[in-house]
């Protein structure tokens, strides 16, 4: 237990060594990032906030484009959806729907 | 001495709690592996913070990022004004820098910067050391212009008008005086004329004094004077708290500018009207980018306030010195906040790194503003808007139609208003 306990620095390090240069940053990340202040970094919210990791693209797509047509009532999703165009909210639903919950 | 300190404070917790701090160790291991180029930021405040962390997580930690702030703890100027109202510690709003340092691998300097040269690339400390950098970050927040209220810099030496714009110390004696005033008294607020540091800020702690003496010192007033002619943020919703909920208790004076004020009499001094007496004064002065902004010639847009590229965040005056925060001069309708700092922040941490990599830096960056203001301990308001850049006019507008303000005044939003803060403060510094 304490020995693979001992491994798991050791692998993550060998493997930070041997990293390349990262890739051009996606743009997917910045619009995301936007997000980050009030659903928490990487959209894993620790408060009454809903987080966005893990979910379904499709379905923050959905929750989005209800926002921002006005379909769906909210405090404040309302006014944030329209000031995003319908292909980035696309990706910004892509990005967190790979994010570990 | 002080990366070595760190470096085992980051092995240390490897071996004491397992998988998540064993891959925080790893950032600290991979610091001085770091070869890609190097980046100093002054200020660790919402903006330097934010940009610390994006640009060693999104260079998978190949730059190598050194900060340099003064002090021990990030404390948070948004959710302060409850601090002064007494319903939060100092405590509460105070963050460890440590999650930066030993998660993220960030080099830290406690010190001051003295002096930078933009030709040679360096930045002296006020500890004597020089750091070289390839990318300089400059978020040192504002300078309170003391010299545009006679009388105010010397009635702050004695504690007597405080200020109370950088949270810390002077919360907590403004928090003092407030406690220390006798029921019946006045509590006099000044707004300064427009832009200045968190625009609802003087209006949210008007509703929360206010709030504070609805419970302890109801004979007590509230006035709040303003340089604008109307207040500056949540407009509507503000008038209506102080109408509904703190009848009698707020006035609101629009149209003016404190000149002076008196300590002896204590007494507020205006440009045109009679002088104003009041036992609890908080002015509130012009303000222009942080001193070190100004010193290295990078405030150019009427001596206050510093010119930047959108796109990277990179002055207009020197190359390699990219300024963040309540520093630089903003686009239409962009609010000088901490999360709008936090945003900059990420817009230029891309940015760097795409540069130090020469990859070309994203052409079409967005950023967005949520602020929560609470009107009384529980029910809180907000403002937002959403901001596109637009390449013709090489500047960030808001889209139309999109942004607002609440619907009304909510427990909900003053929920929301906690969450924000706790997972900002998170998404800056963890």
């Amino acid at each position: 237990m304490s020995r693979s306990l001992l491994l798991i620095p050791a692998l993550c390090c060998a493997a930070m060594a041997t990293q390349a240069a990262p890739p051009a940053l996606p743009a997917a990340q910045s619009l995301a990032a936007t997000c980050f202040n009030c659903h928490g970094p990487h959209g894993v919210s620790t408060t009454a906030i809903p987080s966005l990791a893990g979910r379904p693209a499709a379905s923050i797509v959905s929750l989005m484009t209800e926002y921002k047509s006005g379909q769906r009532p909210g405090t404040i999703m309302p006014q944030i959806a329209k000031g995003y165009t319908d292909t980035q909210i696309q990706l910004i639903a892509e990005y967190f729907a790979q994010q570990h919950p | 001495m002080q990366s070595r300190r760190h470096f085992l404070a980051g092995a240390a917790a490897v071996g004491a709690i397992g998988l998540a701090p064993a891959l925080s160790g790893c950032a600290s291991t991979a610091r001085n592996a770091a070869s890609k180029g190097k980046v100093v930021i002054v200020g660790a405040g919402y903006g330097g913070s934010t940009a610390a962390k994006y640009i060693r997580e999104w260079s998978n930690n190949t730059i190598s990022v050194t900060v340099v702030e003064p002090g021990d703890a990030f404390i948070s100027c948004p959710v302060s004004n409850l601090v002064i109202a007494g319903a939060k510690t100092l405590h509460d709003i105070t963050v460890s820098y440590d999650a930066l340092r030993e998660r993220h691998g960030v080099n830290w300097v406690q010190s001051t910067v003295e002096s930078i040269d933009p030709a040679k690339r360096s930045v002296k400390l006020a500890n004597g050391d020089t750091l070289q950098y390839d990318k300089l970050v400059l978020s040192p927040g504002i300078e309170l212009m003391f010299d545009t209220v006679k009388g105010l810099k010397a009635a702050n030496e004695q504690g007597k008008i405080l200020q109370s714009m950088k949270a810390g110390p002077e919360t907590l004696a403004l928090r003092r005086q407030l406690e220390a005033m006798p029921d019946g008294g006045v509590f006099a607020i000044s707004v300064p004329p427009a832009p200045y540091r968190c625009p609802p800020g003087p209006y949210e702690r008007a509703s929360l004094v206010a709030a504070y003496f609805k419970q302890h010192k109801p004979k007590s007033k509230v006035l709040i004077f303003d340089a604008n002619d109307k207040v500056q943020s949540k407009e509507p919703l503000f008038k209506k708290a102080w109408a509904e909920q703190y009848q009698g208790m707020v006035e609101y004076i629009p149209d003016h500018k404190v000149v002076g004020v008196n300590t002896a009499r204590m007494e507020l001094e205006f440009e045109v009207n009679d002088p104003v007496k009041a036992d609890v004064i908080n002015v509130i002065p012009m303000q222009r980018a942080g001193v070190i902004a100004q010193r290295t010639g990078l405030a150019n847009m009427n001596a206050r306030w510093c010119a930047v590229d959108y796109l990277t965040f990179e002055s207009a005056v020197h190359q390699g010195i990219h300024v963040l925060g309540d520093s630089i001069q903003i686009s239409p309708l962009m609010p000088k906040s901490g999360h709008m700092a936090n945003q900059h922040a990420k817009v230029a941490a891309a940015a760097i790194v795409s540069m130090l990599y020469d990859q070309p830096v994203n052409p079409h960056p967005v950023v967005m503003n949520t602020c929560y203001s609470m009107v009384n301990f529980k029910q809180a308001i907000h403002v937002a808007t959403v901001h596109q850049y637009d390449e013709t006019q090489k500047t960030f507008l808001t889209v139309p139609g999109s942004g607002g303000i609440s619907a009304g005044i909510t427990e909900t939003e003053g929920v929301y208003a906690d969450a924000w803060a706790h997972n900002i403060w998170r998404d800056s510094l963890s």
